[in-house]
């Protein structure tokens, strides 16, 4: 978290020592001041936190209807999800979103342990579809039909 | 005189056939997610802010009013018949009231958390009429160095008083700011945090933000430490409550109230400790002390009803002043800008209809709530035995879409992927997120 905090403060001192400065009669703040002082600040509270953290100070996790916090992070899970994730990020506009939209529901309830495989599937077309002409005829968005352009 | 003028208009607006479709639209589609875990009122909101290209904003209002008291309601559902609190406001309510659901008095305590969201839904949206004008009229005698000032008093007492370390606190704010804070500087016109990607120069849309963090982060949270075995749900009847639950119930409920509203109102009142203080007065003052830890109804009833009341109070702020103490208040408040209407102290005089609309809108919604609730409990003890994996799929699922449909842009994607990341990071940390 820290690394974080030190990650963002730096980019925006460095984002906003690039900008030009200098326009003192329409701006007197400038456009400099507010990423240097919240990018300082979270350098410094970086710093604090870490100092913190080395002590001892542990965030009292919240609990959750679905948590069982004493269980240890399943990481295996998580970076599934993610890279299905990603998946969807770079198949959404070839593919469209009611391959993509079902292949993402489909794919996250498997690796959350759902074992009917066929149904996921099924449960994951009908979502997909269906938003896909909930928004384009009730809300007049048109998802990206993608390969399927012509044929929805 | 003229304030209630105002209010009849609005409820005329209101209850229109299409506005009260709405209503219930959304009574239902909150207290729905108010009983499931992992998704709250603000990501519902959020998910549905497209809505808000294609409907009138009374409606979108309506609506987004039904889906806040809703999910205030669904939750003590949750917390009543199966024991684990999904928020921090409900955790009082789940002491006493799953205790009752243990020892069969589950109708009674659902019945009991009912009425008293109802009343204290009444009465709070009642103080909000008589207490939001009043504010936003003398907020707008204030200049711009005053709001300022009650912008961050506001900003800072939210980080400090809610969750449990100050120091994670201020770095979530400052994190916001640094987001705030990507896009073109407004006065000289130069990209600022941008990555030199000109489809940054508008900033990040909030909605990415608010379902990153609410639905991505989360889902991603809650899959790290899924429990495997499902959860055990009480069933239960029509709730209904007997002459003596009354009598016991109806002067917590009022007195809960009481504590509720006035910390809702406040910047950073919340929710947490009005249930608290309502539990210990009851605790002091019942008759029935040995119940209590065992299933007291007076340890539901005016928790409960503080937890509304107090929802109902946020609704002050956010009025009056366009500031958000909660999340949801948060994401409302992007829906009137994504209208073009400018959330502060002048909206009372420049949408009068539409603030009013939305008030009376919230007598309505808490009505609907009462009616439709009391026989459809038995249905959404069900929704709780919701297989998880299909809970989860579908959250990633619906967060996805909300967060694409904005803009239609793969990047906000990539955007909602980062900050869920970060959600992630934050609960991992020890950070909390008010609903």
């Amino acid at each position: 978290m820290c690394a974080v905090l030190v990650l963002v403060g730096a980019f925006l001192i460095y984002d906003a020592l690039s900008l030009a400065g200098g326009f003192a009669k329409v701006d007197p703040v400038g456009p400099r001041f507010f990423p240097l002082v919240i990018g300082s600040d979270l350098l410094v509270t970086a710093v604090i936190l870490g100092v913190a953290i080395a002590r001892g100070s542990v965030g009292e996790a919240d609990a959750g209807e679905d948590i069982d916090p004493d269980a240890p992070s399943d990481w295996r899970t998580v970076g599934l999800l993610v890279a299905m994730f990603v998946a969807t990020i770079v198949l959404v506009e070839p593919l469209g979103w009611a391959i993509t939209g079902a292949l993402l529901f489909a794919g996250s309830a498997t690796i959350l342990g759902s074992k009917r495989y066929v149904f996921n599937i099924v449960i994951g077309v009908v979502l997909s579809v269906g938003s896909f002409y909930a928004f384009y005829s009730g809300l007049g968005i048109p998802l990206p039909a993608g390969i399927l352009d012509g044929i929805l | 005189m003229d304030n209630f003028n105002w209010l009849l208009q609005g409820f005329a607006e209101a209850a229109t056939p299409m506005n009260l479709l709405y209503a219930m639209i959304g009574v239902l589609l909150g207290t729905a997610v108010g009983v499931l875990p992992g998704i709250g009122p603000a990501m519902t909101v959020a998910l549905l802010l497209p809505i808000t290209y294609n409907v009138e904003p009374s409606a979108a209002f309506i609506m987004f009013a039904g889906i806040y008291y809703g999910g205030m309601y669904g939750g003590s559902t949750t917390s009543i018949l199966l024991n684990t609190p999904g928020e921090s406001s409900s955790v009082i309510t789940a002491i006493e009231g799953n205790k009752m659901a243990k020892a069969g008095r589950a109708a009674q305590a659902l019945a009991t958390a009912a009425i008293g969201s109802f009343v204290a839904g009444t009465i709070g949206t009642l103080l909000l009429v008589l207490f939001a004008p009043a504010v936003s009229r003398f907020a707008v005698t204030l200049g711009a160095p005053s709001y300022l000032a009650i912008m961050l008093l506001a900003l800072v007492a939210v980080t400090m008083v809610l969750g449990n370390s100050k120091l994670r606190g201020i770095t979530s704010l400052l994190l916001g700011l640094a987001i705030g804070l990507v896009g073109i500087d407004s006065l000289t016109g130069q990209p600022r945090a941008t990555f030199g990607l000109p489809l940054l120069s508008d900033g990040i849309d909030i909605v990415v933000i608010a379902v990153a963090v609410f639905a991505l982060g989360e889902a991603l949270w809650v899959a790290a430490h899924l429990r495997r075995r499902p959860a055990e749900v009480i069933p239960v009847g029509r709730p209904w409550m007997g002459k003596e639950d009354w009598k016991r119930s109806w002067m917590p409920l009022l007195r809960g109230t009481a504590y509720g509203f006035p910390f809702g109102a406040l910047p950073a009142g919340g929710a947490e400790l009005p249930t608290f203080l309502s539990y210990v007065t009851e605790k002091k003052l019942s008759k029935h002390k040995e119940e209590f830890g065992k299933g007291a109804i007076e340890g539901v009833a005016g928790p409960e009803a503080a937890n509304n009341a107090s929802a109902a109070g946020t609704l002050v702020p956010m009025l009056s002043l366009g500031l958000p103490t909660n999340a949801t208040a948060a994401v409302m408040l992007a829906a009137f800008v994504s209208y073009g209407i400018q959330p502060g102290p002048t909206l009372f005089d420049k949408e009068p209809l539409l603030t009013w609309t939305l008030i009376a809108s919230l007598f309505i919604g808490n009505t609907l709530l009462l009616v439709l609730n009391l026989p459809l409990a038995p249905l959404w003890a069900k929704l709780l035995r919701t297989p998880r994996p299909y809970l989860y799929a579908g959250i990633l699922f619906f967060a996805t879409l909300g967060a694409f449909a904005v803009n239609l842009q793969p990047l906000d994607l990539a955007l909602l992927l980062v900050f869920g990341l970060m959600g992630l990071m934050m609960r991992r940390s020890g950070y909390r997120y008010c609903r």
